[in-house]
């Protein structure tokens, strides 16, 4: 496997890996993907549009600079935008990779930080020195416009070109709520929407509030994925009770999905899920490439027996699937029932 | 009591917000109790029109600047909590004082067409999600384009503004067939001459006693959204309001 490096989240070669229901693997053109589906099937996709989460800045007490990357909160409303937890990093960027990143310095609650027009205040640490609980001063409207003029996505080191919110927004964002892009939305295009409705293929979304992807720190990667709020409209709750499979595009659907359990609204999906997780709504996934040690292929583990993502990741290597958000996909059906 | 207008709740962006038909159009959407997102250039008339429109939400930016299109539509989302209705009304004349397509600077045209016709394009497609998942949970969704009789009628002098709304004109046709299966609906509107600072640039000397009021041509774009609202919601299945 390799990294995608540049932001071309469709680009028309980039592939799929299926892998069915009864372990056998098949390579597919993206643009296909409604062929792979069958009327009645529910496609189901996290409209979260991402934020532009990652803030520069000066921790005023030290005068250090810092990377801010928020990461949390408590729900998805538009004035709920004060407090978040969030990751810190020492000087240096996204070009420098997160696991050799340099640490903050030692923050105490109360310590100011001046993130461009943003202000915030640390209310803590969250046992750990990366992590942390803050506050922005200001009314809601002042900590969207500071976000919007300040803020940059959050991105990692083999992407090195800074990206711009419309690299990381999937064509159906809608609810700027996300930390980082829920990347498997990006397989998606109208065309291809449009075709599945012609198939008879339903489409739905929900909204969840993607976290991070991981922090370079293995004891808070180890703490991944982190609380996140979501919203299921009733709509799409109607059409999963219909479907006859469920197919979650991406790891955050399937954790908002299980975690709402045929339940309309609001919720904060707090579980994790893996080896031995029972899956009730989910029959199959389309995820990005994920290798074994990361927090999204942990989750594969609830689809598929270990012997079948061996093969699985032995097969994507063979064929140079490329990884990371902005690469290649895979649609995984549940194995276990 | 009075009914609640059906435009009451309903989640609308409108472009060139600060002045003529886009000022007209928050005043009266806010009237109706419809949220509202408006967008200018200028940071001192978003807060005036702001200040006099409580709970409406006023947004600087340029929807000519490739950069502020993201930008906009996240403190739009934001804001709104979603969408329903777009309006591409802030528009650019071209040079002023009007000249002929001879006379008129490449750079002139190019930045018609960056106000009048890439500007709503961008938009429309950063906000496409949004107006989906409205259409999806049965709300109107929808995008108007203000155009004008000069995108019709080939008339001297208004060649960079012409044919900009020309061609957003028909940018909204095709939107309107490319998106009528994901439930989200395009039109083009004229308003019609109105006593607007568009207009007084481009006609100094024009008699405003001739001229419509921006706040009629507001009325009836008005009346047509609520006819969009009723239809809607009888494709639902709810009783209209």
């Amino acid at each position: 496997m390799q990294a995608a490096t540049a932001p071309e989240p469709r680009r028309p070669d980039a592939r799929i890996l299926e892998v069915r229901r009864d372990g056998t693997l098949t390579v597919v053109l993206r643009t296909i993907l409604p062929d792979l589906l069958r009327p009645g099937d529910l496609l189901v996709a996290n409209d979260a549009a991402t934020l532009p989460a990652s803030l520069r800045g000066i921790h005023e007490r030290t005068g250090a600079t810092v990377e801010i990357r928020l990461a949390g909160r408590r729900s998805l409303r538009y004035d709920d935008v004060r407090a978040f937890t969030a990751v810190a990093f020492g000087s240096g960027d996204h070009r420098t990779r997160t696991e050799l990143r340099a640490l903050p310095p030692l923050m105490e609650a109360g310590d100011a930080l001046d993130l461009g027009p943003l202000r915030a205040t640390v209310l803590g640490l969250l046992g750990h020195p990366r992590l942390l609980r803050l506050r922005f001063e200001g009314d809601p409207a002042n900590v969207w416009e500071g976000l919007a003029r300040h803020g940059r996505p959050i991105q990692y080191a083999h992407v090195p070109e800074p990206l711009a919110l419309w690299d990381v927004w999937t064509r159906i964002a809608a609810h700027p709520v996300a930390f980082e892009a829920p990347s498997a939305g990006f397989v998606l295009d109208w065309d291809m929407l449009g075709r599945l409705g012609a198939r008879g293929i339903a489409f739905a979304t929900l909204t969840l509030a993607a976290g991070l992807s991981s922090t370079g720190d293995p004891a808070l990667d180890a703490r991944l994925p982190f609380d996140e709020a979501y919203f299921v409209p009733e709509p799409t709750v109607r059409a999963v009770a219909e479907a006859t499979r469920v197919i979650a595009v991406g790891t955050t659907v399937t954790r908002a999905l299980e975690h709402a359990r045929g339940r309309a609204g609001e919720g904060i999906a707090t579980q994790r899920i893996g080896r031995g997780t029972r899956l009730r709504v989910v029959d199959a996934m389309i995820t990005g490439v994920h290798e074994p040690g990361e927090s999204h292929y942990a989750l594969l583990r609830a689809f598929a027996s270990d012997p079948v993502l061996q093969e699985m990741s032995a097969r994507l290597e063979r064929d140079q699937f490329r990884s990371h958000e902005f690469g290649d996909a895979v649609l995984i059906e549940r194995q276990r029932s | 009591m009075k009914p609640p207008s059906p435009l009451s709740g309903l989640r609308v962006a409108v472009t060139g917000g600060t002045s003529g038909l886009g000022l007209a159009l928050v005043d009266l959407l806010h009237r109706e109790g419809a949220s509202v997102a408006f967008v200018a250039r200028r940071a001192d008339r978003v807060a005036a029109v702001a200040a006099g429109h409580r709970g409406a939400h006023g947004l600087v930016g340029d929807v000519s600047v490739k950069e502020d299109t993201h930008r906009l539509a996240l403190r739009i989302l934001a804001a709104l909590g979603g969408l329903d209705v777009l309006i591409h009304n802030a528009s650019s004349l071209g040079p002023v004082p009007l000249a002929p397509l001879a006379d008129t600077a490449c750079e002139a045209l190019e930045e018609a067409l960056a106000t009048n016709l890439v500007g709503p394009f961008r938009l429309t497609k950063a906000l496409l999600g949004a107006l989906t998942a409205a259409a999806r949970e049965s709300r109107p969704a929808l995008v108007l384009h203000i155009v004008s009789d000069a995108a019709f009628t080939a008339y001297p002098g208004w060649g960079a503004y012409g044919a900009s709304k020309a061609a957003l004109a028909h940018l909204s046709r095709i939107w309107d067939e490319e998106l009528r299966p994901h439930g989200v609906r395009s039109l083009a509107l004229d308003p019609g001459d109105m006593d607007t600072p568009l207009h007084a640039l481009a006609v100094p000397d024009a008699d405003p006693s001739t001229l419509k009021k921006p706040a009629d041509s507001a009325a009836e774009i008005l009346a047509l959204l609520k006819e969009h609202v009723h239809a809607s919601r009888d494709r639902a299945g709810t009783p209209a309001a």
